[in-house]
């Protein structure tokens, strides 16, 4: 992982290669480090041939979703017939997700450098890069790192001496989860509330200022500069027996792990391994109960399904789980899970954009009904209370923040019924308020 | 009959400068809402309706349409807070390693009783937060501007010393 700690044998380091080394930062030093080598050679290109190098390396979207990334790109416009943007998604505000943070902490050159390939390959002069407004190191480490880039000509109208203009801003959050949905990045970059917006229109079609845009996460755009320096073949290479899902992934684990931090893995990766060998197992004299493995929106895993859990997109879902931002949350045998479903409901309740009904009421419910329930308070049919309204949750808004409540509420409920009914039956009780 | 001292603007000379600097990245004016709501903010610690309207003149939009997307994010103060802004986060990963005990910790050392509100000295505002984003340093705090990695309840009064 590089920092704080050293590289554990087992991990496969690329994007993580200079976590913790100040030098990566700076202009010279990253050119030291043979940066924008990548860009030089993306530029030499057909915008195609970059589109066409990405499909084949089997890259998928980082930021959760885990859609194509060079089939994305393939559904901009041909033809140009009015600008084109790129945004990058650097609103990491998953609970369990702290990874594109230290992308760009450490190599922001590494960053500025896949944004402009992409920016290349779908034929953009613009590149926003919309990053959380809590982040102020990172931005202040982007900002300088572009300013730089822009001193260097690697920026600007004429972008390292390609012709191709190609020009990138850091857009400031102001404290807003829902701006890590593509769409609602897209109105809060345009000056309005991030609310997500009804698709279709698909943002390649009409996104940011009503024009072709398309939106990749900062971990994915980091992994195009290796892809074009060594090939789509050695990308499809770093992969453990799935060639659907390809690659390094950074893991961000936290919770109870002796040794919390961010982990490249190759992509089928077990588990188990992640867990036991790279953070040094769980804190002394504790063992694992349970594990959300793809940021706080995924459902939760008990310790069997979590130890027999195979890290790739399709791995997760096999094991009834998605591996999303790959943020794992892990729990051991001393957590309370009701109160920590609460905590999570009330983060999703926090952070509705309050558009769909949906949404709106069924976190607030969910969060009421928890408290109840912890209060000493609940009743048996309160749990299938629960689930119903987490069904009502679940493929009916404009955009899954819902679905994302009721995914780890509702995997607690069928995983741990013993926890949730502990309460109701008088065995436990915990004051809700905090102070 | 109170007397209100006249409202000084926010965008004038560099500050203006630096806006217009700001603007010529977007296609429209209205994009540069967020920016400008982050310099009025950084001029005066919060944003008042005055200063909504200044914004809103500035770049073109009404003051209720500042209005609603001041609202809709949680960074921009509608109201003072105290001299030093401290986030604790509490959601589930930060929860589980103590979070809550951070910012009862906050709240005894800074006197201020209770969350949102400011200390008698006016030093301190303190609130829970939803995930900051580095879940593998629990618990993450932000200070005004200052990222503070894994704080516990111990390190509280070593922390606040930096803040007087």
């Amino acid at each position: 992982m590089g920092y704080p700690q050293k590289s554990h044998p087992k991990e496969t380091v690329v994007l993580s290669e200079h976590f913790g080394d100040p030098s990566a930062r700076t202009y010279d030093g990253w050119m030291k480090l043979g940066g924008y080598r990548a860009l030089e050679q993306a530029l030499g290109m057909e915008p195609q041939a970059v589109i066409d190098l990405v499909k084949a390396s089997g890259l998928r979207g980082r930021g959760g979703a885990g859609f194509p990334a060079g089939v994305k790109w393939d559904f901009m416009p041909k033809q140009k017939s009015r600008p084109h943007f790129l945004c990058c998604n650097a609103d990491e505000s998953e609970p369990g997700t702290f990874k594109d943070r230290e992308i760009m902490r450490w190599t922001p050159h590494a960053l500025i450098e896949g944004c402009a390939i992409a920016a290349h390959a779908i034929r953009a002069e613009k590149v926003y890069i919309y990053i959380r407004g809590e982040f102020t190191e990172p931005i202040a480490v982007l900002e300088q790192a572009l300013a730089e880039a822009y001193a260097h000509g690697v920026l600007g109208r004429n972008a390292m001496g390609s012709g191709v203009a190609i020009d990138v801003h850091v857009h400031r959050g102001a404290g807003a989860y829902i701006c890590g949905e593509e769409t609602a990045l897209m109105n809060s970059i345009e000056g309005r509330r991030g609310n997500p917006r009804i698709r279709p229109p698909f943002p390649a079609a009409r996104g940011v200022f009503g024009s072709p845009t398309t939106i990749n996460n900062v971990e994915t755009l980091t992994s195009v500069r290796h892809i074009v320096l060594r090939g789509a073949d050695w990308y499809k290479g770093l992969s453990l027996s799935n060639p659907k899902s390809t690659g390094t992934k950074l893991m961000s684990v936290c919770g109870h792990v002796a040794k919390p931090g961010n982990y490249e893995i190759t992509m089928g990766f077990p588990m188990k391994s992640l867990i036991y060998d790279l953070c040094g197992g769980m804190r002394p004299g504790r063992t694992l109960k349970a594990v959300i493995p793809g940021g706080s929106s995924v459902p939760m895993l008990n310790r069997e399904e979590s130890e027999a859990c195979i890290l790739d997109y399709e791995g997760c879902v096999a094991a009834g789980t998605m591996l999303g931002s790959g943020g794992m949350i892990v729990f051991d045998d001393s957590a309370d899970l009701v109160y920590q479903m609460m905590r999570i409901a009330k983060f999703y309740a926090h952070e509705s954009c309050a558009q769909c009904t949906q949404c709106r009421e069924g976190t607030a419910w969910t969060v009421r009904i928890l408290q109840k329930i912890l209060a000493g308070e609940g009743e048996m049919s309160d749990i299938d209370l629960l689930l119903d309204v987490g069904e009502q949750m679940t493929g009916k808004t404009i955009c899954v923040l819902s679905d994302s409540c009721a995914a780890p509420v509702g995997s607690a409920i069928k995983k741990f019924p013993e926890e949730f009914e502990a309460y109701i039956k008088g065995a436990r009780r915990r004051a809700v308020a905090l102070v | 009959m109170h007397e209100t001292t006249a409202y000084e603007p926010v965008f004038t000379g560099p500050t203006l400068t630096r806006l217009e600097e700001v603007l010529a990245r977007y296609p429209d004016r209205q994009a540069g809402l967020l920016p400008a709501l982050w310099m009025v903010q950084e001029a005066r610690g919060w944003i008042s309706d005055d200063a909504m309207a200044e914004v809103a003149r500035v770049l073109g939009l009404t003051p209720a349409y500042v209005k609603g997307v001041v609202t809709f994010y949680t960074m921009y103060h509608q109201h003072p807070v105290g001299k030093y802004f401290i986030q604790v986060c509490t959601t589930t990963p930060c929860n589980i390693c103590g979070g809550e005990e951070v910012v009862r910790a906050f709240l005894e050392h800074t006197r201020c009783g209770e969350l949102g509100a400011t200390s008698a000295d006016g030093l301190y505002t303190v609130i829970e937060v939803e995930c900051l984003g580095a879940c593998g340093f629990a618990t993450p705090v932000m200070v005004n501007d200052d990222f503070i990695e894994s704080v516990t309840p111990e390190r509280v009064p070593e922390v606040l010393e930096k803040y007087r």
